[in-house]
């Protein structure tokens, strides 16, 4: 059975109308899913999210949530799922302990009922249980949201960006709970700016400018991208992309950390291209061919 | 029901957590009160007066003695010639002048009328004009008392009485005025605030994503307001009782639910504002203008309702503090009970259910 199922979704703000949020989007996530929702700022995720979370009514299309109509049972919805908004949601004047008991009994739980579910990611903030929220740490106040949107023991949660403003070590922390999470049968759904943490959603949607550009695995969709990726560097980088775009069997070429990627078009050679670049008068420089990211699909996608 | 304890729990919390705004909220009425009741009065006390007594006989010290009797005035210069009157009064010396001309005891005497002369400083028209009632009533007061033993045919004296304020102390108008502005700013302003950050900081979308119904929400933020403002109409009335001489004439009983009356009111248009605000600021200058300034302003607190044009006096009858206002000053001062102030009771009750539909109707189960 589909956990999330969405079909044809779409938003639009503005007294007209005018500026669309979300367009006619469609994808579904099974039961015990970890499903991960890529995409840049603007993208629509806040939206798509508030929709399925009951918080905003979509304009067009349907989508349920475990099985209810995120229009007709919103009560329900609001029942069984569990969230946590993109920015720190909580109360900053009420302590650790306060914030989870409060979250407790407004969803007719305790504290006590669901430990288990959130003990490894209680424990981790427990010793400052007494401190007032407003004065964690960033990656603290993730734990405790996160601890806060579980402590009733969702059917589905949803995660709207929560590693946003995260430090490094944080974030990896935080997947490696989601991925406890997922173990104990919880469906999640997240939204990501961060393009390396697709590679630990078990299936992901890219998104942008409100629409939904390809559904799939994480290898799925590397393995959609047809042409060959090669890497290149050579020791005046600016000078060099400048140059990579200009050549003829070069699609598209950016930027990648420490090396250039260029999209290659069919019947190049490499040989080719280094003569070309060593005549442009680049040093050291080096070509290796490589796998595509799931931010090098993003980057083709959205050129489409 | 354990939801909603635990709700309240957290509205406490928050309250008793920002203590610069409980001592503002607790700590309000009381200075409030003692503003009005000291600081802003328009009754006189040890006023200074001149006197000119060009007489100089048994009468007119008589006269002036009966000035000095009275706890309104202290003599604080005799005068000597009609040319210090100018220097006295631009000096600031003294606010008003009494002048008895020289023929005034022979006059008393032997025409059985005389005249004196008040000379008041009218820069301040206000203080003018009262220190004028004071000293004229004194003067009258005077003569009366010698009148008692001569016959004049065909004098008519008024007996004034002021029924109710019989000293025409301004706390018996202003306690009541008082009362509605702080119920006011604690229940409409506070609750509206609280609601409206709960948005501002995101609580509220997460509080919408869950089990808990939208009415238990807005209960649970104003409880703790109708607490609040208990408190504050506990000590407004001890204060006044007490500090300011105010008498309880009434019903105590029916004067608190009253107070709880009006509280309702100021909660339910707190909860409206909220519903239809989106930040603390927004809120905050609704509730000022919209309640705060008509409460000040409309309710006949400060300015006599039937003295305003035509518009305004159909303005102030849509304002609920003019309302609770007429109840209070009843009850409280004139002793009035249940059946002379039960079609005021009526409209403030009729508003309340007007407000609470209205911001029940108007509260977003969602975002938008």
């Amino acid at each position: 059975m589909n956990a999330v199922v969405v079909h044809n979704l779409s938003k639009n703000y503005g007294k007209k109308n005018e500026i669309k949020a979300v367009k006619e989007i469609s994808f579904e996530v099974s039961t015990g899913e970890l499903f991960g929702v890529i995409g840049p700022d603007g993208a629509g995720k806040s939206t798509l999210f508030r929709m399925l979370t009951t918080l905003l009514l979509p304009d067009n299309g349907s989508a349920s949530v475990d099985g209810s109509d995120i229009v007709k049972d919103f009560k329900a919805i609001r029942n069984k799922v569990g969230y946590m908004p993109g920015r720190f949601s909580l109360y900053q004047d009420l302590s650790v302990e306060e914030n989870l008991n409060f979250f407790a009994t407004i969803f007719n739980t305790t504290v006590k009922k669901n430990y288990d579910l959130i003990k490894d990611i209680y424990v981790q903030i427990e010793p400052f249980k007494k401190r007032k929220a407003g004065k964690l740490s960033g990656g603290m106040k993730q734990k405790l949201a996160l601890s806060c949107a579980l402590i009733h023991r969702p059917v589905v949660l949803f995660l709207d960006e929560p590693t946003t403003g995260v430090d490094a070590v944080s974030r990896k922390e935080f997947w490696e709970m989601l991925m406890k999470l997922k173990s104990q049968g919880i469906t999640i759904l997240v939204s990501t700016p961060y393009m390396d943490e697709a590679g630990l959603c078990d299936r992901i949607g890219l998104m942008q400018n409100g629409k939904l550009l390809s559904v799939g695995t994480p290898k799925e969709i590397t393995a959609s991208f047809s042409q060959t990726l090669l890497e290149v560097k050579s020791e005046n980088m600016y000078a060099l992309l400048q140059q990579l775009i200009a050549y003829d069997s070069i699609m598209e070429a950016y930027s990648f950390g420490e090396y250039h990627h260029a999209v290659m078009k069919e019947n190049f050679s490499i040989e080719k291209l280094q003569q070309y670049l060593e005549e442009k008068g680049n040093k050291n420089v080096v070509i290796k061919n490589t796998v595509p990211t799931i931010e090098d699909c993003f980057m083709q996608l959205m050129k489409k | 029901m354990n939801q909603f304890f635990s709700f309240v729990k957290k509205e406490f919390f928050h309250i008793w957590r920002d203590k610069r705004t409980m001592f503002i909220l607790l700590g309000m009425p009381v200075i409030q009160i003692i503003i009005f009741g000291f600081a802003l009065t328009n009754e006189v006390k040890n006023a200074e007066i001149a006197v000119l007594d060009q007489s100089h006989d048994a009468a007119s010290s008589l006269l002036v003695n009966e000035i000095k009797a009275s706890r309104y005035f202290t003599i604080a210069a005799l005068l000597h010639n009609p040319d210090e009157i100018k220097t006295t009064l631009q000096e600031n010396k003294a606010k008003i002048i009494l002048v008895i001309p020289s023929s005034y005891g022979n006059d008393l005497k032997h025409l059985n009328a005389a005249q004196v002369q008040l000379i008041a400083d009218a820069s301040d028209p206000n203080t003018a004009t009262t220190l004028i009632n004071y000293a004229s009533a004194i003067i009258q007061d005077y003569q009366q008392r010698i009148n008692t033993n001569i016959q004049i045919p065909f004098a008519i004296h008024t007996q004034v009485r002021m029924l109710y304020n019989p000293q025409q102390k301004g706390a018996y108008s202003f306690v009541p005025g008082v009362m509605a502005m702080v119920l006011m700013l604690v229940c409409s302003m506070m609750t509206a605030i609280t609601i409206v950050r709960e948005k501002e900081t995101g609580t509220m979308e997460v509080m919408l994503v869950s089990p808990v119904r939208p009415m238990k929400i807005i209960i649970a933020k104003a409880v703790p307001y109708l607490l609040l403002s208990f408190i504050n109409i506990a000590s407004i009335l001890l204060l006044s009782v007490y500090v300011l001489g105010v008498p309880i004439n009434g019903s105590l009983v029916l004067l608190l639910a009253e107070s709880i009356l009006f509280t309702i009111t100021c909660l339910s248009f707190g909860l409206l504002i909220s519903s239809i605000t989106d930040s603390q600021q927004t809120a905050m200058f609704i509730s000022l203008t919209g309640m705060f300034l008509p409460t000040a302003m409309l309710s006949g607190f400060m300015f006599p309702i039937e003295n305003m044009p035509l518009a305004l006096r159909m303005l102030s009858n849509v304002v609920p503090s003019r309302w609770f206002y007429e109840i209070v000053r009843s009850v409280m001062i004139k002793g009035s009970g249940f059946e002379d102030v039960w079609m005021q009771t009526m409209i403030l009750l009729g508003m309340t259910l007007l407000l609470i539909i209205l911001a029940v109707k108007k509260f977003k189960i969602r975002l938008e």
